[in-house]
């Protein structure tokens, strides 16, 4: 027996992934883990799980998932359309960024994902699968993590670790989450001295552009050329999650959570960690720019957004029934004011 | 040389000892990994040893650059012996044309025979500089003099997983297949990655290889064996 999400159409390209696999890159081992690290902690908050818990990420189209279990709740996070099939009624549009709970033979239907290159679905309790070296990422180009470290299969059964939804009403974000805009924020080097000044000041200035070579594990872009001083090789060291390399053909690559864990080309910048879940979410053709800062900047940044994206978790509120005037809801939404302000205040994730 | 800091954004730092690629210079990198691993500073995420630097990776919201770097400089003041000689492994490796496609062609480019190539890296003792391009992808240096052949021109799509391979001064055995530039001269019919296993990595950083030469035979049994299980990659480990 047991609880299970049963994979009825596998969709494209869906991936289970956590945080990350750390600790292992001295043994060559990518750390993996979701590419918008933002949709996913979000999507657990709404499901009442730890906010770094292993979700779905889904790409391009999502799969269609059959309930195997008495009840699960279930919530989406990102631009994607989720459809309800229920047994006797006519299909159903469910809303991203709310919880929902679905009940024994219903079909969740993930659609297209249209406006980033990826939704996260989470599940409450998780997912019942054996970590791999701490990690319940999926690696998919070496077949590392849980499914064998593929993407989801066709009749996939994926355990639930719950075998009946939580109790309590479904809850919402009041709004969806705001990525900020503007240029992508970077700190330059480790090897920015590689590079000519007129290669650092067109770096900075450039509008670049996501070329068709994009993956988990990183972006090809497309724009002016970046001029080493010397050669574009040094001896292969260590590469994070944002490090922006340059071959000698002048065109960088930004590396996304599948990239090797260290590489022979210099690197100009990198970008900073608030700023990853943006720069996951990018898709061919989509453009882009950079603008640098300091590592102290980048890490008052990071903790400005953590507070933000509390928040945002601190102002998950009941789903409002339809119709009719819900006197809790709207005494709720006035106890937690202070948060929304907070939250409207912290949109801005740029101090400078 | 003076150490240097290097930034790799908000969450990572690199410490680098050099700009060679020699043992005097690795030595430094894999002391104050394995300082850090023993002791490791608060906010510390792990950290990962390369030819000539260390990559710092930390909790940017637990702890911040200043005091991880304070503490990173602390551990390099604090000394202490380099760390021991990590473990020997004898891996088998078959020099058979079929499975090395590119020795024919190396040895003609380096003016010797295929046999002497051959003899020349089965002779030597190599050390594990670092892991990387894919898990469990060994840098192992340092290769004879004679045997130095930059990378091939055109990188091969397909390397065959096993492949003993070399380029520079550095040889390797591929974990995987994958696509790979580096001149394919011999097989090993024991996958150096196995996710079945509780290490899956075979090698690590610091470690030493002397490989042993076996006939297209024994390699045949030996590669049967391991692809039915029945062959201990722990074997390989010299006492």
């Amino acid at each position: 027996m047991g609880a299970f999400l049963t994979v009825i159409r596998p969709g494209l390209f869906a991936t289970i992934q956590d945080l990350g696999r750390f600790g292992f890159q001295e043994l060559g081992m990518p750390v993996a883990g979701a590419l918008d690290p933002l949709a996913l902690r979000l999507a657990n908050a709404l499901v009442g799980n730890p906010q770094g818990m292993a979700g779905l990420e889904i790409a391009l189209l999502g799969p269609a998932l059959r309930v195997d279990a008495p009840s699960v709740r279930i919530a989406a996070v990102g631009p994607i359309t989720l459809t309800l099939e229920r047994a006797g009624e006519a299909p159903q549009p469910l809303a991203p960024h709310r919880s929902h709970t679905l009940y024994q033979g219903d079909v969740l239907r993930l659609g297209a994902v249209d406006g980033a290159s990826v939704a996260c679905l989470a599940v409450a309790g998780g997912f019942a699968l054996t970590p791999v070296m701490g990690s319940l990422s999926s690696y998919v180009r070496a077949g590392i993590g849980p499914l064998g470290g593929r993407p989801l299969g066709q009749d996939d059964r994926l355990p639930l670790a719950r075998d009946g939804a939580p109790d309590g009403p479904d809850v919402e974000l009041p709004q969806p989450p705001d990525y900020g805009a503007g240029p992508l924020r970077v700190v330059p080097g480790p090897q920015e001295d590689r590079f000519t000044e007129a290669a650092l000041a067109t770096f900075l200035s450039a509008t670049y552009r996501v070329g068709s070579q994009a993956d988990r594990m990183g972006l090809r872009l497309e724009g002016p050329v970046l001029e080493h001083r010397g050669s574009a090789d040094i001896p292969s060291d260590g590469l994070v999650t944002g490090s922006i390399q340059v071959p000698g053909n002048g065109q960088p690559i930004l590396l996304l959570n599948d990239h090797q864990t260290a590489g022979g080309y210099a690197k100009i910048a990198t970008v900073i960690s608030a700023d990853l879940p943006r720069a996951g979410r990018l898709r061919p053709g989509d453009a882009l720019s950079f603008k640098a800062v300091t590592v102290e900047k980048a890490e008052a940044i990071r903790r400005r957004q953590k507070q933000v994206i509390a928040g945002w978790i601190g102002a998950i509120r009941p789903v409002r029934p339809a119709g009719g005037i819900d006197l809790e809801a709207l005494y709720a939404e006035n106890l937690i004011s202070g948060t929304v302000d907070i939250v409207n205040g912290g949109s801005d994730l740029d101090l400078s | 040389m003076e150490v240097r800091f290097t930034s790799s954004g908000d969450t990572a730092f690199n410490v680098e000892f050099g700009e060679a690629i020699d043992r005097a210079t690795n030595a430094r990198v894999m002391a104050l990994h394995a300082r850090l691993k023993a002791a490791p500073p608060p906010g510390l995420v792990e950290t990962m040893p390369t030819f000539r630097s260390l990559l710092v990776v930390y909790d940017p919201v637990a702890t911040c650059r200043r005091e991880m770097q304070a503490a990173v400089k602390a551990a390099l003041a604090g000394g202490g012996e380099a760390p021991a000689d990590g473990r020997l492994w004898r891996p088998p490796v078959c020099y058979d044309p079929d499975l090395g496609p590119d020795l024919a062609e190396l040895a003609e480019a380096l003016g010797l025979t295929a046999e002497r190539v051959a003899a020349l890296h089965g002779s030597a003792e190599y050390f594990v500089y670092m892991l990387g391009f894919m898990p469990g992808f060994g840098y192992m240096g340092d290769l004879p003099a004679e045997l130095e052949r930059p990378r091939r021109t055109e990188p091969r799509v397909r390397v065959p997983a096993g492949s003993v391979a070399v380029a520079g001064r550095l040889t390797t055995v591929y974990p995987w297949e994958s696509p790979g530039g580096w001149h394919l001269i011999g097989r090993c019919p024991v996958p150096l990655y196995d996710g079945g296993r509780p290490d899956p990595v075979l090698l690590a950083a610091g470690d030493r290889v002397r490989f042993d030469a076996v006939d297209r035979a024994t390699f045949d049994t030996i590669a049967e064996a391991a692809g039915a299980g029945r062959f201990d990659p722990g074997s390989l480990r010299a006492a």
